[in-house]
């Protein structure tokens, strides 16, 4: 089947089918789970940023009553110097198993030393109190440039920095070093007619799901666990699970339960283990609940990073030239999103000549993770500002400067990576031609626009899909993908739309890791476009399988039975497929259509391009969004809607990320705005409506040619902040966030320098 | 430690319950009743994911403890619905996709319901200003404040 | 010819040469072209029989989940990245 025009499912807005439980309060996310003897578990975390644990006594915490055990770092079993990579990139298997409870070292404010487990959460945390941990307090490093240093406070003794499979041998918290390089840089930098480069910052920030990390376990008398979790991958949590425990993954059972956010950062896991291990101690099943300062203090930052950008153009406005230095935060344990930033940071340009040179660092902050488009929001504020500059210096519209250097179909990254065919230009023209970017700039003092576009591609990976078809010819197809924002349904539309059905017909839900093939996460935006896949071929399978049925029925040869628009027929006799499903007992039993897919072609990518209107107060340096569209390249969007959600939900995150979100640590490496109130997250109140065009450019590797649209969203808000910003008060910030202290004093500065030159 | 009787009434219901008294009301809901569809985002009166009414104002649970409950009347999005269906704001956050992982959903439903009780005209500002101190990181609260305002118009034209 | 593509770190190896064309039908005979040509350079992207979890093999732009088994045909360009962490 081609992607183009004619469907019957694809691009309606149906109720989600999981809608009313969510409603009602019905839906059953992982807190909620209930158990008979369900027990609450508590986890003791490392006031200091980097020490060394000389010895931890729990007899007190073991004597309260109602406590039912206690676990420290030294009841995990050792595990050796193998590297795994279980569903969130290659990492030491010591270093996953450590980051879950600390064995020699803490190295964050909030790494887990300890945990409890008792008749109430109270009781579990009178129980924490009672715990002595004595601890060597040593020299941390919370600084990204400070880290890097020779003679910085060295996190793991024994890490040395590779070099693209290279071990260098030098110790450092320089955890690898790589590098692209196209064609050649130096000789087009010197060619180039302009050259413009500037020096970035961007603060650490978080996912800032709402739903904090939590774990239900049951490890039974016969061996078998059962975990209930809220994950991105029900599979990548049981073989974490697996390896940090030492025990098969055919040992555990991971119930994925509804979810509420996880944007990247419930990928890895945290409480499972723990969790599992206190129901082993105690023979009963424990429940586990974040703290939401836990959250902040422990879980998934995503990096942040110290960027140089160095672009150079000719005349007549094409760029010749770039070169990046990209150095990110990976927290306590060395991490893998500084690549992603390396694919993305030049990502939307043609460029023939290019240099990436990327770092990833060890610091004493928690071990970094993916947040949506990871990496690439970073590496676009940085770009998109000197983009910007190489525009104005060459006197050419910003907008017609990057529509004459737009990536296109062919275009070779300086990764390497050559694109197939791709929506740049055309998010680009849809920027041009939207009513918003043609309505007159808001003209106030102190109001200015700016425009901005970012990249995310897509990845693959594997998915399973099962469809069992009931004799009344619904359909219940299961499947593993956690459905974060509605992809059940957009799963369950492009199977109705390959049979025709009707898209109640078919139910989809989410199952667990005994009931469906290995899924990998939801994330990398995935689930759609493989899951979905996946789902079609399920469909195609079952038709196959229905084919043979009638076949049957009519006494002729299978392929003498043709099947369109959702009728089986040969010559005079037709079925419909709900007829044909009333059959299904005569003819053999039930119909079950099963498909898995590993695709490693056509995974696309997604542009996704900005317009911002804002408004500076003068008196306070705050910035207020007057307007803002968003535009994305979704290939063919399944359920506009949710397309839509998306594409307003990853611009409110990277507003927020653009104006107010940072950690800010204390002197002694604590976390001191680890709570809602003073991490603040964008409010109904700090947003307009977000505007939304969906750009479809068919992605040719897919049967209805879906691009992830869940990622690339994030990457442009905060460059087009900076440059609307840039409009209003005339300093563009190279800093994030572009908080009102950080606006205000921008706004001084450069009063200054103009009251200077006037002066002068 | 002891617990203390408390009786009070739950979506129009009357309700006993034991508990401790250093147990909030959210905490009682959920693990006691189990009333899970208020939900906990923080535990300390910042994401708005645990709001219930207590006598028709709007209260963050998490914040309340539940022996503050005895002679009140509290209601949980679990009351929202009726044996007829569902409410025009439940309705409306279905048909307006104003839900994406929906664990903000309750306490948005339950924080929209108040509102409307008390102003069934609300300005797209004032919905904003109602619902910032309900926190939702999925949406950019674009489709919840279409969803509000369209309940709004339902309600009105069904008083 | 499939065309290897060097990553710049590791061109020490090949005398500074990025784009080195090699006979081979699978990521396999393409890396061991490039290890008869270039001693040492197999073992920066292979260890136990498998490509090393750090690294991805691209080919003609997608990165492949079939590892040294994975097909590479007549006018291939093959790529050696570093691995990704998801989103
Ligand atoms: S849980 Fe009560 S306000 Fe967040
Ligand atoms: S829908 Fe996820 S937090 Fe609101």
């Amino acid at each position: 089947m081609s992607a183009g025009n004619g469907y019957k499912v694809i691009g309606t807005r149906p109720v989600r089918h999981d809608g009313v439980d969510k409603v009602t309060g019905r839906a059953v996310y992982g807190g909620d789970t209930r158990l008979s003897g369900l027990l609450y578990g508590q986890v003791l975390r490392s006031p200091h940023a980097h020490a060394r644990i000389k010895s931890i006594d729990i007899s007190k915490a073991q004597a309260l009553p109602g406590v039912k055990a206690v676990l420290t770092g030294a009841d995990l079993p050792k595990t050796g110097d193998t590297i795994v990579d279980l569903g969130e990139g290659p990492a030491r298997l010591k270093y996953m198993s450590d980051n879950v409870l600390a064995t020699d070292k803490t190295l964050y404010s909030g790494h887990p030393v300890a945990a409890v487990c008792a008749s109430n959460v109270h009781i579990a945390e009178e129980a924490l109190d009672l715990i002595e941990v004595e601890y060597e307090v040593l020299e941390a490093v919370l600084n990204l440039r400070e880290a890097m240093k020779e003679g910085a406070p060295q996190l793991h003794p024994d890490m040395t920095t590779q070099e693209f499979g290279e071990d260098t041998g030098r110790t450092s918290n320089l955890a690898t070093h790589f590098q692209h390089k196209l064609g050649d840089p130096d000789t087009a930098f010197a060619s180039a007619d302009v050259v413009i480069e500037r020096e970035f910052n961007t603060a650490t920030v978080h996912q800032g799901y709402i739903e904090p990390h939590n774990a239900t376990a049951m490890w039974n008398a016969d061996g078998q666990i059962t975990i209930w979790t809220s994950t991105q991958g029900s599979f990548a949590a049981r073989a974490q699970t697996g390896a940090v425990l030492d025990i098969p993954v055919s040992k555990i059972k991971v119930v994925p339960q509804e979810i509420g956010g996880g944007f990247g950062g419930k990928i890895p896991i945290y409480l499972e283990p723990i969790a599992a291990m206190l129901s082993k101690a105690s023979g009963q099943p424990v429940k586990l609940i974040m703290t939401r300062p836990a959250v902040f203090e422990s879980t998934g930052p995503t990096p942040g990073s110290h960027i140089k950008i160095k672009m150079g153009a000719n005349k007549d406005g094409k760029i010749v030239a770039a070169e990046a230095y990209i150095a990110f935060e990976s927290g306590a344990y060395p991490g893998g999103l500084v690549g992603a930033a390396a694919m993305c940071v030049f990502s939307c340009y043609d460029i023939a000549n290019g240099l990436i040179d990327c770092y990833d660092v060890v610091l004493n902050k928690p071990r970094s993770f993916a947040y949506r488009a990871p990496g690439s929001t970073q590496a676009c504020f940085a770009t998109e500002h000197v983009v910007e500059l190489l525009a104005a210096e060459l006197g050419i519209d910003p907008l017609e400067f990057r529509l004459k250097n737009s990536a296109t179909t062919g275009t070779r990254r300086i990764d390497g990576v050559v694109y197939p065919k791709m929506g740049c230009k055309e998010v680009l023209e849809a920027i041009r031609d939207s009513e918003h970017y043609k309505s007159a700039a808001p003209s106030g003092p102190n109001q200015g626009r700016g425009i901005s576009l970012g990249y995310w591609f897509n990845v693959g990976l594997q998915s399973a899909c099962t469809a069992s078809v009931n004799n009344d010819g619904t359909v219940s197809l299961s499947e593993g993908s956690t459905d974060i924002g509605g992809s059940r349904t957009s799963i369950a539309m492009q199977f109705a739309e390959t049979l025709s059905l009707d898209v109640d017909d078919v139910r989809a839900q989410v199952v667990d890791t005994d009931s469906i093939g290995h899924t990998d996460v939801t994330g990398g935006s995935r689930v759609t476009y493989a899951t979905g896949w996946a789902a079609y071929k399920s469909a195609l399978d079952v038709q196959a399988q229905m084919c043979e049925r009638a076949a049957q029925l009519w006494e002729v040869e299978v392929d003498q039975v043709a099947f369109e628009e959702g009728v089986f027929s040969s010559g005079d006799k037709s079925y419909t497929f709900k007829e044909l499903s009333g059959h299904l007992d005569e003819t053999g039993g039930p119909v079950i259509g099963r498909a898995t897919v590993n695709p490693d072609s056509g995974v696309g990518g997604s542009f996704a391009a900005n317009i911002a209107d804002v408004e500076v107060d003068p008196d306070t340096g705050k910035v207020q969004v007057l307007r803002f569209t968003v535009i994305q390249d979704a290939g063919k969007a399944i359920h506009p809607s949710y397309v839509e959600g998306q594409m307003q939900g990853g611009s409110a995150q990277g507003i927020g990320w653009a104006l107010n979100e940072e950690y800010y640590y204390n002197k002694d490496g604590q976390l001191d705005n680890s709570s809602y109130l003073d991490y603040r997250i964008p409010t109904s109140l700090d947003l307009p409506m977000i505007e939304t065009i969906i750009v479809e450019v068919p992605n040719p590797g897919h049967p209805f040619g879906v691009r992830g649209v869940g990622e690339a969203n994030i990457a442009p808000p905060p460059a087009a902040m900076a440059g609307a910003i840039a409009d209003a008060i005339g300093v563009r910030l190279q800093e994030l966030p572009m908080k009102p202290s950080n606006v205000l004093a921008a706004t001084q500065a450069s009063e200054g320098q103009a009251a200077l030159a006037a002066g002068g | 430690m002891s617990k203390i009787h408390v009786q009070t009434t739950i979506n129009e219901e009357a309700t006993e319950f034991l508990c401790e008294p250093r147990e909030s009301l959210l905490e009682v809901l959920r693990e006691t009743l189990g009333f899970t569809g208020t939900k906990e985002g923080c535990n300390d009166g910042n994401c708005g994911a645990c709001s219930v009414t207590l006598d028709g104002v709007l209260i963050d649970s998490c914040l309340m403890l539940a022996v503050e409950a005895e002679g009140k009347s509290i209601s949980t999005v679990e009351g929202l619905a009726n044996p007829e269906g569902l409410h025009p704001i439940q309705q409306a956050f279905l048909e307006h996709a104003a839900l994406q992982c929906g664990i903000c959903t309750p306490g948005f439903l339950v924080a929209s319901k108040a509102l409307l009780d008390h102003n069934p005209e609300p300005s797209e500002h004032e919905i904003r200003h109602w619902l910032a101190g309900n926190l939702c990181r999925c949406t950019g609260y674009d489709k919840i404040v279409r969803a509000v305002l369209e309940a709004a118009q339902t309600v009105r034209a069904s008083a | 010819m499939p065309v290897a593509w060097i990553p710049s770190l590791m061109q020490k190896l090949t005398e500074g040469q990025q784009q080195i064309p090699v006979e081979g039908s699978t990521v396999r005979q393409v890396v061991e072209a490039l290890e008869s040509l270039y001693p040492g350079f197999k073992d920066r992207i292979v260890e136990d029989d498998r490509i090393r979890t750090e690294i991805a093999v691209a080919v003609d732009g997608e990165v492949v989940t079939s590892g040294l088994r994975a097909r590479v045909g007549a006018e291939s360009e093959v790529h050696f990245l570093p691995a990704l962490a998801g989103g």
